[in-house]
């Protein structure tokens, strides 16, 4: 066999069982996802083949009367907006927090960056099931944080903190924050500090110094963990299943119910799409807009 | 008494010591640890109430243990991250072995992004996809079903952490072991693997961490029989928080805790050590 052919005989046989694994039970997948979302819809929990149908879309916007005229429907929209309100929100918490943690982390000498960064990335390896229940423990009537305040006289009645918003995005900031450290981490670790001491030997302050330094050279961690905490948490399911108390749903929980209860597999695809698509459209704008930043610096 | 020990009277010009960063850390280790803190010493407290501290108590612990649902969804934990850790690291190894080397080939990119995909899309979307897709082909749920989905979303956990060790290996070894006479089926089993050893079991213990702790697709490609522990544990929460389930939780953290220090200790750099400063 000649040398080119071996070595395409080879790049098929280690590459191959990979991409196919992935190929057959995950692009495969998604496309016969994308397929059904255009069928119709069969109520014992399946799929009508024959029947071609844009139901499940129109069915985000509007709701069929009995007479089959169509109303708008504001709650499937309601419940797509709180998501992207809530990861949105998610992901600022994220950057107020992150940015001085990282800027920390980054300022220690090594043997410290190192632990640091250990300890950051520890819980993400924990059970994400188990760390968002623990919020449950704290954030109850009878909880944690309701009875210090309670002993402590600072309120009478316990706060209603839990099955609600607030509790989604702490549950959701809680679940995430590693993302957000860590890439700022990785592009402050990189700055020479001498530059803020020039900084300030030409009399700029510190917010000064943190606008015109820190922040351009920590700009493509910021951007890179805007993306990594925006994205997840748009489709959170956890979180919003055991924090948001049936209340507070997001697009995850809505997908997830109609392969449940709700049985409408083509609306439950129709969303899945449409989730996949925000997320890939995210990802994108981050590609494109990195390899801009990427061109420009020397 | 300082209570912050980075703290000193620098001049301001030392980002080091800007004020704020310190306390903000503190709060942000504070904010991530104590939940896990708190759930793990509920787990020790004897009074059924859960979050008023009476008493050090095993008594949950011996429940948990005595409880058959626990010991049965523990089984089948093991047995699912078993076999989909095993099986998705020998595929990424296979592939990370081609994708490591510095040529350039049609789609490579590609092949790259399709390696990383199951941990870009949030899980919901392939797991319903994947479900649909079962569905449609008569498969029955249980846990053959719950081990591919698995699998497949194990794949980047091992190949990443792979890749990057043979990109950091010296090639110089590689063309040593050429000089001295090696073919390269000799060079891959006495210089290469060796070398890669540690990289792979690292990857293995994370692939076998992430899929013992999934729920998603566990939830929605599961069937009869293939209850795992954090769907167990989801089936407990939903119901009510009791003392059992601080119990369970707890021993999952301390699991996963123990397998990631694994990891990073099989995965370190030991190049470091010897290199300079």
């Amino acid at each position: 066999m000649s040398r080119a052919g071996k070595n395409t005989l080879y790049r098929i046989l280690l590459i191959g069982p990979a991409l196919l694994a992935i190929t057959i039970f995950m692009i495969v997948p998604l496309g016969l996802m994308a397929y059904i979302s255009f069928r119709g819809r069969d109520y014992s929990g399946g799929v009508v083949w024959d029947q071609f149908t844009a139901e499940a879309y129109v069915r985000l916007f509007f709701e069929r009367e009995l007479d089959g005229t169509l109303a708008l429907n504001f709650n499937y929209m309601a419940i797509i907006l709180r998501s992207v309100w809530l990861s949105f929100l998610t992901m600022v918490i994220s950057l107020a927090v992150g940015l001085p943690v990282a800027m920390f982390m980054a300022t220690r000498d090594r043997k410290w960056k190192a632990v640091l960064v250990f300890m950051v990335t520890l819980p993400f390896w924990t059970n994400l099931l188990v760390r968002n229940y623990a919020w449950i423990l704290l954030l109850r009537d009878h909880g944690t944080i309701n009875s210090a305040l309670l002993w402590l006289g600072i309120i009478s009645e316990p706060l209603p903190l839990l099955h609600n918003a607030f509790a989604v995005a702490v549950g959701l900031t809680y679940s995430f924050l590693p993302f957000m450290v860590l890439p700022i981490y990785a592009s402050l670790e990189k700055i020479d500090l001498k530059l803020v001491e020039a900084s300030f030997d030409l009399y700029a302050n510190r917010w000064q110094t943190i606008k015109r330094i820190i922040l351009p050279l920590a700009y493509p961690g910021i951007v890179a963990g805007c993306v990594l905490v925006f994205v997840p948490a748009l489709g959170a399911y956890i979180t919003p299943e055991l924090l948001g108390g049936g209340k507070t749903l997001m697009i995850g929980n809505l997908i997830g119910f109609q392969f449940g209860a709700a049985r409408n597999w083509p609306f439950g695809a129709a969303l899945g799409l449409f989730l996949l698509m925000l997320v890939l459209t995210s990802l994108w704008l981050y590609a494109r807009r990195y390899r801009g930043e990427m061109e420009r610096s020397p | 008494m300082r209570l912050n020990p980075f703290r000193s009277r620098a001049f301001p010009g030392d980002a080091r010591h800007w004020p704020g960063l310190f306390t903000a850390t503190a709060a942000f280790f504070a904010y991530v640890y104590l939940p896990i803190l708190i759930l793990i010493a509920l787990s020790f407290n004897e009074n059924r109430t859960v979050t008023i501290w009476t008493g050090f108590s095993l008594d949950w612990y011996r429940m948990a243990f005595s409880n058959r649902d626990i010991v049965s969804a523990t089984t089948n934990s093991l047995i699912i991250a078993s076999v989909a850790s095993v099986s998705a690291t020998t595929l990424a190894t296979l592939a990370a072995l081609r994708m490591a080397s510095n040529d350039r080939f049609l789609g490579k990119t590609g092949i790259n992004a399709v390696f990383a995909l199951p941990i870009t899309v949030p899980e919901i979307v392939p797991a319903v996809a994947t479900l649909m897709f079962f569905a449609s082909l008569g498969f029955t749920f249980g846990l053959g079903t719950v081990i591919i989905g698995h699998i497949v979303f194990c794949i980047p956990f091992a190949y990443l952490p792979i890749r990057a060790r043979l990109e950091g290996m010296d090639p110089k070894i590689g063309e040593a072991a050429a000089d001295l006479y090696a073919n390269p089926v000799q060079a891959f089993w006495r210089v290469t693997l060796p070398q890669l050893v540690p990289g792979i079991l690292s990857g293995l213990v994370l692939a076998f961490i992430i899929s013992l702790d999934d729920f998603v697709t566990t939830f929605f490609l599961g069937g009869a029989g293939s209850t795992t522990l954090p769907i167990y544990i989801f089936g407990l929460v939903r119901t009510g928080v009791t003392p059992e389930v601080n119990a369970i939780s707890s021993l999952m953290l301390l699991l996963s805790l123990s397998l990631v220090s694994l990891s990073l200790f099989l995965g370190r750099d030991q190049n470091r050590k010897t290199g300079p400063d």
